[in-house]
């Protein structure tokens, strides 16, 4: 029996997307789990892998065309077949759906399919947990479960406020908000630090700069530009966690000598392959993760009735797309040293400025670093990044006067580290502790085996 | 003549169910009627079925047939099957034929007499000039539903016969172990109602105390009670090894056949020869067999079925 | 429109449908000369006379078997019982002739009656008088059982009963009697097995039927004060169920409590707790909550009496654990 291949949602908050390659042409073979196209949804471009087996028999939407999930993309069945009705159908789907898909349009026509088809977060695919509890064994409700297989938000992401820590549908709608955990690391500084009508910028700028922007347009006149997908999710997610978490901020100045020095005798001696240097980011991943080893209550998330202390320290940094913001997480820092971390940052990061990013990747990070200095920012603040409670913002390093013991004036690399926490979880007092003592990790690393 | 004929096909029929019972073609209950043919056939003889209406219990063979019923399509009940008068869903207790007006096959012991007594309701309302005939054994007398039943066609005046069958074994208890009262016409004098009591292995006195009820239903609008003493030669049911009465006893009232009886009565006033009576009774067995080989050859319900007739 | 009581729409219903069918009769105790014993049946033995409105001994087996049998036969009797209490002696010919004869038979005969009284605790009447019996009943197929929870449907669900040629059993309740609302003049007919949202909502539904709907829309009042929305829906119909309006509202609202007055083990709100469960899975984000009576026999005292049954806390309280507030 022939059957439509229908677009599904391949990111938890896709309503549409662009076919961009056909792997398969019109007459092939397709056997469960092929790729069969290659499909641009509003975070990355995603693999779509086939849950019908038989013959290609018919692309209905060619590359470049789009489909909003539920939409039908192909006909699959045996070679001969007559799916004149099928195609019929699509056919007039697509021309008399004018309206666009309010919430879950993939709702019923995908309903059996999301778990195989889809490569989001469930229990068999995900490699690190953020709290280590396998999904079979958390709490959740029919409804919670179904809204978490259809929209593809792993439930181990979600906070749950029904008894015993059920999660429910009011988490999954405020989930839904944040799900995938765009990064809203950038924001406005304060203290007019932030050069006005300048975007945001994040920690790595890729190997060409910054992505020129337009100036404003020629004729002088307004310009509507309409809000993507990803844009959308960005705003939705920053307005969320700035409203919902009250924020505070603990400014510190830290004496970037010490690490540089480290970083320049590390990069000295490995191999000279392109590429192979380690960034100063993975040197700050790595202070804050062993400083969040003495700082449980930092390395946690407001659920509610219960506050989750994560078992594992996932730091996300936060990056730069030419659209928008990814925040890609490096897993378990805690247990990586600092080359290991900085080879798997490389490879996310290539991965998000190519728009590849998986849900996994992008989702669910304890802690967040976000960084404008190439930019040349002195300090700033950021906006929290759930499920963490706390961010951190670094300025650029440069160079300051200080006093000497003696008297003298010498001159020092600092960088200006501006924690925003959530007053929720972190006080006062463990936050300016915290951070105390990431200062006296990044000064002092060797008085951290102490 | 009639009568004769219709007790010799009772007779045949259940000595055939009796027969296909033991090969395993009926399940379950199966009360026989052998030797109290005398009581069904000779009281509904004196109906109209027109305008007259038969309830009885689970002992319902007889009735059904004296009533008309197809013996094809009684057989065919008994074996469970579509071409059965309930297609297949009653079973031996369940009878029934509307169109006779023959109402059951009931069950629930003394359950029906209520019910039989609102069909004699309707009649009254209707100013119909019909009668009911409600059938019960020795078992149900005692039961409240038969009380409250002779109470209420006493205040209501409804045309219906009350027929104690009474074959003096409540199946395995004797009726003078469990009455208080053992001559049952008594009964209806409680709710001074006329009883009467007579044997009921005579068919012709039978039908003549019936038809006087009858009349006294139609033209007074009086019920009436009648006890029928009679004999069942076999157990209550195909199950029942009847051990609670002697052989000596079983013998003796087999010498007193109903049939046999009114074959000697119709001999002895010359209204039928031997030849005649051999004659109708292979007429009726081969009638009984034929019952059989169709109920064989019928097909069961389709299972879906079971979900027709639960409601309206 | 004029405002009528409940005791009234019934006896309009049966007073319409007699007119125009001489087969209905109605039997029962105290239904003629005394105009019934909670007055339901008032003025129509005067209109009808003594051979259509039969006041009958006590003998519930007795007159409810007649009942069958009239109906057999070609009547359609309306079988009063004074209260549902006394049915229990009666029960032997509802569930073995009216229930099974259509099927027994193989459909030759119908059993077109109706039986009705008020049904569950009235007040200060202890355990043997205060019985519901809405379990029993609507745990046999073969018969309807119904139970309007206003005038309005109470008028338009006793005509739909009496026209309908199987055995109904129609459960009304003595305190509803004197309930008031608008009922219009005009005929109207309400079909058996349609459910009825007496208040729309969408945060949690709370389900239930009979004389605990006046207390569950309460509940529903208080609820919005307090910010919730919930639907109402009121099933008026037990067998047949209307499972597509159920699930249709559970579906929206994702939460049910069920209220049923009633003792809770193998009631019928356990059923349609599971019926719920069953087909609306995926869309519950709690578990159906239950209010029903407690599981004792129902005590004189009035305090005991009121603290047994549900109650508008109760039912508040229920809502609320399955919105998790």
């Amino acid at each position: 029996m022939a059957e439509q291949v229908l677009m599904l949602a391949l990111s938890p908050t896709m309503e549409e997307g662009t076919i961009i390659t056909w792997h398969k042409k019109e007459g092939e073979a397709v056997a469960q789990s092929d790729i069969i196209c290659e499909v641009e949804t509003d975070k990355a471009t995603m693999e779509y892998e086939s849950v019908n087996e038989g013959t290609l028999l018919k692309i209905l939407v060619p590359e470049g065309g789009g489909a909003r999930v539920g939409d039908p993309i192909a006909v699959v069945g045996e070679s001969g077949e007559d799916i004149s009705s099928l195609v019929q159908e699509a056919k007039a789907a697509a021309a008399a759906a004018e309206k666009p898909a309010a919430g879950q349009p993939a709702a019923e026509p995908v309903e059996a399919q999301p778990a195989e088809a889809t490569p989001v977060a469930t229990a068999e695919a995900a490699p690190q947990p953020a709290e280590g509890a396998p999904v079979e064994g958390l709490k959740a409700s029919p409804l919670a479960r179904k809204m978490a297989s259809e929209q593809g938000i792993d439930l181990r992401s979600v906070r749950g406020s029904g008894p015993g820590g059920r999660i429910v549908k009011r988490d999954m709608d405020k989930a839904l908000r944040r799900a995938a955990s765009y990064g809203p690391a950038a924001a406005v500084g304060i203290a007019g630090v932030a050069a006005a009508g300048a975007p945001a910028a994040p920690a790595y700028i890729p190997a060409g700069g910054i992505p020129a922007m337009a100036g404003p347009t020629a004729s002088g006149k307004d310009e509507q530009i309409p809000v993507s997908g990803k844009r959308k999710i960005i705003a939705q997610r920053l307005a969320e966690s700035k409203y919902s978490a009250p924020h505070y901020y603990l400014r510190i100045d830290v004496d970037a000598g010490a690490m540089m020095a480290a970083r320049t005798r590390l990069n000295a001696r490995l191999p000279k392959e392109a590429g192979a240097k380690v960034s100063p980011n993975a040197f700050l991943i790595k202070f804050v993760a062993e400083t969040l080893k003495k700082y449980p209550p930092v390395n946690a998330s407001w659920q509610g009735d219960t506050i989750l202390r994560f078992g594992k320290i996932d730091i996300a940094l936060a990056v730069a797309q030419e659209d928008g913001l990814i925040t890609p997480v490096v897993r378990d820092c805690g247990s990586k040293g600092i080359v290991q971390i900085d080879r798997e940052l490389k490879i996310l990061i290539d991965k998000a400025l190519s728009n590849k990013l998986t849900p996994e990747e992008y989702s669910g990070a304890t802690f967040t670093i976000s960084s404008l200095g190439t930019s040349g920012i002195l300090e700033f603040t950021a906006i929290i990044n759930p499920p963490g409670s706390a961010i951190l913002a670094v300025g650029r390093i440069h160079k300051v006067p200080v006093a000497e013991d003696d008297g003298s004036i010498g001159v020092r690399s600092q960088m200006i580290l501006t924690l925003s926490c959530d007053h929720r979880v972190i006080d006062g007092a463990v936050g300016a502790a915290f951070l105390s003592d990431l200062k006296a990790t990044i000064e002092y690393p060797i008085d951290h085996l102490y | 003549m009639e009568l004769l004929r219709q007790m010799l096909l009772v007779r045949r029929v259940e000595e055939k169910s009796a027969q296909m019972y033991g090969l395993r073609k009926i399940g379950g209950f199966c009360h026989l009627y052998i030797g109290q043919e005398a009581v069904a056939v000779g009281a509904v003889a004196a109906l109209d079925l027109k305008r007259d209406y038969v309830f009885t219990a689970y002992r319902d063979h007889g009735h059904a047939l004296a009533c008309g019923m197809d013996p094809n399509a009684l057989m065919a009940e008994l074996y469970g099957k579509v071409t059965g008068c309930s297609r297949g869903k009653g079973g031996s207790m369940h009878l029934f034929d509307a169109d006779k007006h023959f109402l059951g096959g009931n069950g629930i012991v003394g359950a029906h007499i209520p019910v039989a007594t609102g069909a004699a309701l309707k009649i009254r309302y209707k100013k119909e000039n019909g009668v009911v005939l409600c059938f019960f054994g020795d078992g149900a007398i005692h039961q409240g539903s038969f009380h409250e039943s002779l109470n209420l066609a006493k205040i209501w005046n409804l045309p219906i016969v009350y027929i104690c069958e009474n074959n003096q074994y409540g199946m395995g208890t004797d009726f003078r172990r469990v009455s208080s009262v053992t001559d049952f016409s008594k009964m209806g004098v409680s709710y001074d109602i006329p009883g009467s009591q007579m044997d009921g292995m005579d068919a012709l006195k039978v039908h003549e105390a019936v038809k006087q009820a009858v009349q006294r239903a139609r033209k007074e609008h009086q019920p009436s009670f009648i006890e029928a003493v009679t004999y069942r030669y076999k157990g209550h049911s195909m199950s029942d090894p009847a051990t609670y009465r002697t052989k000596e006893e079983l013998e003796q009232y087999k010498s007193q056949d109903p049939i046999l009886i009114l074959k000697a009565q119709m001999l002895a006033s010359k209204q039928i020869s031997n030849e005649q009576f051999d004659k109708i009774d292979a007429e009726c067995k081969r009638i009984s067999n034929e019952a059989a080989q169709f109920a064989e050859d019928s097909p069961q319900p389709a299972v879906e079925t079971l979900h027709e007739d639960v409601l309206v | 429109m004029p405002v009528i009581a409940f005791r009234q729409a019934l006896k309009d219903a049966m007073d319409e449908e007699m007119a125009r069918d001489e087969n209905v009769i109605l039997m029962g105790e105290e239904v003629a000369q005394y105009n019934g014993a909670y007055k339901v049946s008032q003025g129509l033995l005067d209109k009808y006379g003594p051979e259509r409105v039969i006041d009958t001994p006590i003998t519930e087996e007795g007159f409810t078997g007649v009942g069958i049998g009239a109906a057999l036969v070609g009547l359609r009797p309306i079988v009063e019982w004074m209260t549902l209490n006394f049915s229990a002696q009666a029960f032997d010919q509802v569930l073995n002739n009216a229930a099974k004869m259509l099927h027994m038979s193989g459909g030759q005969l119908r059993v077109p009656i109706v039986f009705r009284g008020p049904n569950g605790p009235a007040e200060y009447l202890s355990s043997q008088h205060s019985q519901s019996f809405q379990a029993f009943y609507a745990h046999i197929p073969g018969i309807k059982v119904v139970a309007p929870s206003t005038p309005y449907d109470a008028k338009g669900m006793l005509k739909s009963a009496i026209r309908d040629d199987n055995p109904v059993v129609f459960l009304e309740a003595e305190l509803m009697y004197a309930w008031k609302a608008e009922v219009p003049e005009e005929e109207y007919l309400i079909p058996l097995g349609q459910a009825d949202i007496k208040r729309a909502g969408d945060e949690v539904t709370l389900i239930s039927f009979s004389k605990p709907m006046q207390m569950v829309l309460e509940a529903a009042e208080a609820l919005e004060k307090e910010g919730y929305s919930a639907e109402v829906l009121d099933l008026r119909s037990l067998r047949p169920l209307d499972e597509q309006a159920v699930y249709t509202s559970v579906r929206k609202t994702n939460r049910c409590v069920i209220i049923d007055n009633d003792w809770p083990m193998a009631g019928f709100a356990s059923y349609l707790g599971w019926l719920i469960s069953n087909n609306c899975f995926d869309s519950l984000d709690a578990p159906v909550e239950l209010v029903t009576m407690e599981d004792v026999p129902m005590p004189y005292n009035h305090g005991m009496e009121l603290a047994v049954q549900p109650t508008v806390e109760k039912i508040m309280n229920a809502a609320k654990r399955v919105m998790y507030v």
